[in-house]
């Protein structure tokens, strides 16, 4: 007999059946997810060395009980007008010195100006996680509004999507240097001053 | 002349499946390189709430992840229904926080280390005074930026 040529060739037709079994596996297994949320600075431990005197109607104290209550600047509100009692407190132009407040009322009881406006959020130790992110999402969007809506008119575009393509990894880093500065700008107008405080522990339950 | 003579075209051929290997294998290398194994279970109830005016959290590496919520059924027999802190697959008190910031914090290389997120991901029933130890622990390691994670969506979903 003969001494034929060579090894005989391995079937690989079932390869592509194979791999296709390894594909399905990774397609079910993979979530290509980002998370996503609320980002916030919590205040040093350390307190600042010099007291910083703030006049009382600077500050928009939001309380928030343990039944989900809100108490706003010293009355009871509804949740759904926080952002608009909130963008009102900012904008309220005290002073005369904030030249691109729209609907400041002027009300010389409320902030001076943007830049001196602190909200101050307090809540008690049985406050639902819930509500509270619920308070926090309006108190970063009466900002986000407020932001937006000078944004919109400085450089005709939302400041929200502005950051976003900040943040992104793709964006090249000619664009970014050009975004830095628009937000930076906005950023000086509407300073978020949103301050934190230790929560109170419930009194008398 | 039959040299020229017309070939048949009754048939078409058939299209070559030869390259159809290669391009599953193309796209089974892209699954496989952007899978990630979830390296730690969540013991932990973990809906988290709603909200709009959200912020992605890009660069995976340099987040650190906090799981707050009621243990999960199998574990209420042990840990008991009240919310609790997972850290790592380990149930934990709001103490050992500090320390698991540092020590995830040093596992990270040299210059990620000033830019880190802390991500709490909150059960949307747990209540605040677990969440307010856990800021006091991070305020005291100097973990000061915090990603309260939550889902997309209407904000008022929340208090239903």
């Amino acid at each position: 007999m003969p001494r034929r040529a060579g090894a005989p060739e391995v079937n690989a037709g079932s390869m592509a059946d194979i791999a296709f079994l390894l594909l399905i596996f990774f397609l079910v297994t993979t979530t290509i997810e980002t998370d996503a949320g609320l980002d916030r600075m919590l205040p040093p431990i350390e307190p600042p060395e010099t007291d910083v005197v703030i006049k009382e109607k600077n500050i928009f104290q939001v309380n928030i009980n343990k039944n989900g209550q809100l108490l706003a600047d010293g009355e009871l509100i509804e949740l759904k007008d926080l952002r608009t009692k909130a963008m009102a407190f900012l904008e309220n132009n005290g002073d005369g010195s904030c030249n691109y407040c729209q609907s400041g009322k002027k009300d010389p009881s409320s902030s001076d100006n943007p830049t001196k406006a602190i909200i101050s959020l307090k809540n008690d130790r049985e406050t639902k996680y819930g509500t509270y992110i619920t308070v926090q999402n309006e108190l970063v969007g009466a900002y986000n509004d407020l932001r937006d809506r000078e944004s919109e008119r400085l450089y005709k575009r939302p400041f929200t999507a502005m950051e976003s393509e900040y943040i992104k990894q793709e964006t090249p880093a000619s664009v970014k240097e050009e975004l830095k500065e628009k937000i930076t700008k906005i950023q000086e107008m509407f300073p978020q001053k949103l301050s934190e405080a230790e929560t109170s522990s419930s009194g008398g339950s | 002349m039959s040299k020229f003579a017309k070939k048949k075209s009754g048939e078409l051929p058939a299209v070559s499946t030869a390259s159809l290997p290669d391009i599953v294998f193309m796209l089974l290398f892209f699954f496989m390189t952007v899978t990630v194994m979830k390296n730690s279970d969540v013991k932990v109830e973990n809906v988290l709430p709603n909200a709009s005016e959200i912020k992605k959290l890009e660069k995976k590496d340099r987040v650190i992840t906090i799981y707050v919520g009621a243990p999960t059924r199998e574990f209420q027999k042990v840990f008991g229904t009240e919310s609790k802190i997972q850290l790592n697959d380990k149930f934990a008190d709001a103490s050992d926080v500090g320390d698991y910031i540092l020590m995830e914090r040093a596992k990270k290389p040299q210059e990620l280390q000033n830019v880190l997120t802390t991500s709490l991901k909150v059960d949307k029933n747990a209540n605040m005074g677990l969440i307010a130890d856990i800021k006091q622990e991070l305020r005291k390691v100097n973990a000061l930026k915090v990603n309260y994670t939550t889902y997309e969506g209407d904000a008022f979903n929340n208090l239903k």
